[in-house]
């Protein structure tokens, strides 16, 4: 019964007010986004209370969705709105580095090849611009399409394949950097 | 994907944590869809339009990412935000992450503040915990959704009373995102009749302002100043600090119907806002005197307060040194709502009429073309000065290098004997004075302080102002920060406490105090985190310190827990003994250290505090409910039950004569504060 019901379907009966609906649309794309809010922030605490905000704000934002577009891009579209606007908050208070910068990585497994592994993400995640990383939130899993993602970023599809190959280029430069240190 | 890509990708899966708040989030979305269905039963809306979200998001979120950007560079400005202070920033803006999702939802209906007070006091209580204050000023983009949601209230009114009986974990997230509604509402009716065609923040909020700013507000703060055991540190060391900024920031943001954000607060600028009765110095004696009182704390029973109260001689001011002004006005764009530049001009044209004749007064400007818009012009000539002020416009981008340079340069061309050289600088926030290095910046400053050139900060507006850099500023330029939000507040600053603002009469004034453990088991200073030394600052004459100026009064308030009290908060320790000293039933040692205005070297006056020491007058006391006061907006921690009721009761009752008026606007504001607190 349900259990084959796509999350259009389950959206649209939610905001016409079915609460099972919106009960289990939620809870299905919950650690997708969970997993979004943390490459957008890159750190645990952010990523948790982003997630908080956005499960908090869905019931009143979804009266705005639109059946038309796929749930996933318009979950992901509100996901980068707020992920921008906590940003902005932390950026006029603190004026330090995003979760990128302040990364804890004793939270990790402490096993040696995993933490290298993480080092390294740090270091990558760092060394790209704030778009580029939020790109990458994005299309590293597999789910998004270039064009689903440029939706989401507001940006043209082309856009997200120009910085995807950006991105590519810097894990290059990084990597041969390694290779001669 | 690449080979790199696919190792980015490992290694990001390797990183993610498994989601552990899942249980309580889902819980918290499944309440706030069911409040929202229990308000919509009865106003079916179905139509509900939804504006064309896509080009609205990718547009905002384009801007916002280029807002982002050259918000960096700014960000270098910005001076002493400590990290915890970071921590705090983040638990807050985290909340109000939710303003910017409000999708607008065209209504015709008009923007009424809905009658029913009630779900509006628990809305209102979220504000508080939101603090939205740096929101609230921020752009017209929201302004005009808000206009929209404020109509959408009245049927979301259901919805925030429900969310606002979420479990108070939770409920700061929620309430938020309906809070943002509500500041516009309450300004409309709390805003303060304009005076005299200038008005509060407020107006200038209702303004559409054409070009959305972000909002860049920074303070200066620190973590508050936690119980210290005497034994471990019998010594306190701080600099004495007379602005009075954040006591402005404070009014301002209940004005606009918000609670102030507690970075924003500075317990100790508070408290010295008033000006107080403290007794002053014989002729022959030191420009300044100090008195002690030691009384119970009104909000502990088991703990008393030291307060220090040092006043300033207030020399005859006929016999004054003649002046010699350059104002260095900040004329880019942003200055130009009515309550910034409009404001400075008039609140400058209030202090001309103070000046002397042989007092002398130039004006540059920094924007696009910095310049000096009136040579040195003796305040004789009156009309000249005028013109010039009015003259000023707003327009272009903030220039250069040459703004503070200039000022400098036209100080120095001024400078005689025997006179008294200051650059006024006001600004709304942004100090693109050239010299971007905020440290470069200060050392500058600093040289020219030392050549005998003060300078002191106005800063006027709200969404810019970055509080940190004024009062880094000031301090170097041994000035006074002064935020000026009502014309009022600009008579009180510039015309009223003229001679303090003008007239050093100590510098770099450091206070230092021992405390004996055999007396005193614990001790508090409020306030003044800001404001701290090293021990060894103490007698380091090249320490830079605050200033007094003629007729200023400073205070300063411990609060100790004697030996044996109840209220100890530390435990004693198990494997160290306790330190038996032997005191001569002293409580401390205050140590005062000054320098006379041109002197290096500084010097010292010193003063035993024993029990019971002094009479706690009512102006005592209101120095004591200010700091409560101070307190209580940013959090209380030390106050038990001591909450708005008491306070205002004790406010009321030792405010005095109050010949300015300034101490009932403080109950005033106490009111709404309480208000907006929601108790």
């Amino acid at each position: 019964m349900r259990m084959e019901t796509t999350d259009e379907t389950l959206a649209q009966a939610a905001a016409n007010g079915d609460r099972e609906a919106f009960s289990l649309l939620l809870a299905r794309n919950y650690d997708r986004l969970f997993g979004l809010c943390f490459r957008l922030t890159g750190a645990r605490a952010d990523a948790e209370d982003l997630t908080q905000d956005i499960c908090a704000a869905l019931p009143a934002k979804l009266g705005s969705y639109k059946h038309q577009a796929r749930f996933s891009t318009w979950l992901y579209r509100v996901a980068v709105n707020a992920a921008h606007d906590r940003r902005r908050r932390f950026a006029t208070h603190a004026r330090a580095a995003d979760g990128w910068g302040d990364w804890e990585v004793n939270r990790v497994a402490t096993n040696k090849e995993t933490q290298d592994g993480v080092d390294w993400l740090t270091q990558a995640m760092s060394s790209l611009s704030q778009e580029l990383r939020d790109t990458l939130a994005l299309t590293l899993e597999d789910e998004m399409t270039h064009r689903e993602a440029g939706e989401v970023l507001g940006v043209s599809e082309g856009t997200i394949s120009w910085r995807m190959a950006e991105v590519k280029k810097h894990l290059r430069v990084m990597h041969q950097e390694e290779q001669k240190a | 994907m690449s080979d790199d890509l696919t190792h980015l990708k490992d290694a990001m899966r390797a990183a993610t944590p498994a989601p552990s708040k899942k249980d309580a989030d889902l819980a918290l979305a499944m309440k706030n869809f069911d409040d929202m269905q229990n308000s919509r039963q009865g106003s079916a809306n179905e139509a509900r339009l939804t504006t064309d979200h896509p080009t609205i998001t990718s547009r905002f979120t384009s801007g916002v990412i280029h807002m982002f950007h050259s918000l960096t560079t700014r960000g270098a400005l910005a001076a002493t935000t400590s990290i915890t202070a970071v921590g705090i920033g983040i638990f807050l803006y985290t909340q109000q992450g939710n303003i910017r999702f409000e999708l607008p939802k065209p209504d015709a209906v008009v923007a009424e503040v809905p009658v029913n007070e009630a779900p509006l006091k628990d809305t209102v209580e979220a504000i508080i915990e939101a603090a939205p204050d740096a929101e609230a000023p921020a752009t017209a983009q929201i302004d005009t959704r808000r206009t929209r949601e404020a109509a959408e209230l009245g049927k979301e009114e259901g919805f925030a009373a429900g969310a606002s009986a979420a479990p108070e974990a939770e409920a700061d997230m929620v309430i938020a995102e309906i809070a943002p509604a509500v500041p516009p509402a309450l300004t409309r009716k709390a805003a303060p009749a304009p005076m005299g065609g200038i008005t509060s923040g407020a107006l200038g909020y209702d303004d559409v302002v054409i070009q959305p700013e972000p909002n860049t507000e920074a303070f200066a703060n620190a973590d508050a100043n936690p119980v210290k055991i005497t034994t471990d540190t019998p010594v306190s060391t701080f600099s004495i600090d007379v602005d009075t900024a954040s006591y402005s920031v404070m009014r301002s943001s209940l004005m606009n119907g918000y609670a102030p954000d507690p970075q924003s607060v500075r317990i100790e600028e508070m408290i010295n806002y008033f000006p107080y009765d403290y007794p002053a110095p014989d002729a022959n004696e030191a420009p300044f005197k100090p008195t002690v009182t030691v009384f119970a704390t009104p909000w502990n029973a088991g703990t008393q307060l030291v307060h220090i109260g040092i006043q300033g001689t207030m020399p005859a001011l006929e016999d004054r040194p003649a002046l010699n002004l350059v104002f260095l006005i900040d004329t880019s764009g942003s200055m130009a709502t009515p309550n910034k530049l409009p404001l400075l001009i008039q609140s400058f044209r209030l202090m001309l009429s103070e000046l002397n004749d042989e007092d002398e007064v130039s004006i540059v400007t920094y924007a696009g073309s910095a310049g000096q818009v009136l040579k040195p012009t003796k305040v004789s000539n009156k009309a000249a000065i005028m013109a010039a002020l009015m003259r000023l416009g707003a327009g272009g981008s903030t220039a250069g290098q040459q703004g503070l340079q200039q000022a400098y340069a036209v100080a120095e061309e001024m400078r005689a004997d025997g006179e008294i050289s200051r650059i006024i600088l006001a600004t709304d926030g942004d100090f693109n004075v050239g010299i971007s290095d905020p440290d470069q910046l200060k050392d500058y400053i600093s040289k020219k302080r030392d050549s005998g050139t003060y300078l002191s900060v106005l800063g006027f507006g709200r969404g810019n102002l970055d509080d940190a850099t004024m009062q880094a500023l000031a301090q170097n330029g041994n000035g006074q920060a002064a935020y000026i939000d009502t014309l009022s507040e600009a008579q009180k600053v510039l015309v009223d406490q003229l001679g303090g603002a003008m007239f050093p009469i100590a510098n770099d004034v450091k206070i230092q105090v021992e405390f004996n453990p055999a007396q005193i088991a614990e001790y508090r200073l409020i306030g003044y985190e800001t404001r701290t030394l090293a021990r060894e600052d103490f007698n380091n004459d090249t320490v830079d310190a605050g200033e007094i100026g003629a007729g200023h009064s400073v205070t300063a308030i411990y609060e100790i827990t004697p030996v044996g009290s109840d209220a100890i908060l530390n435990d004693a320790l198990r494997y160290q003994p306790a330190a038996d000293t032997d005191g001569n039933g002293e409580l401390g040692f205050l140590k005062l250290r000054y320098k006379t205005p041109g002197e290096d070297t500084s010097q010292l006056l010193t003063t035993p505090i024993t029990t019971g020491m002094g009479e706690a007058t009512d102006d005592i006391r209101f120095s004591a409910a200010i700091a409560g006061y101070g307190q209580l907006l940013t959090g209380g921690k030390y106050l038990q039950d001591w909450g708005y009721n008491e306070l205002i009761t004790l406010a009321n009752n030792t405010k005095g004569e109050d010949a300015y008026g300034y101490r009932s606007e403080a109950i005033k504001l106490m009111r709404l504060a309480k208000s907006l607190s929601g108790e």
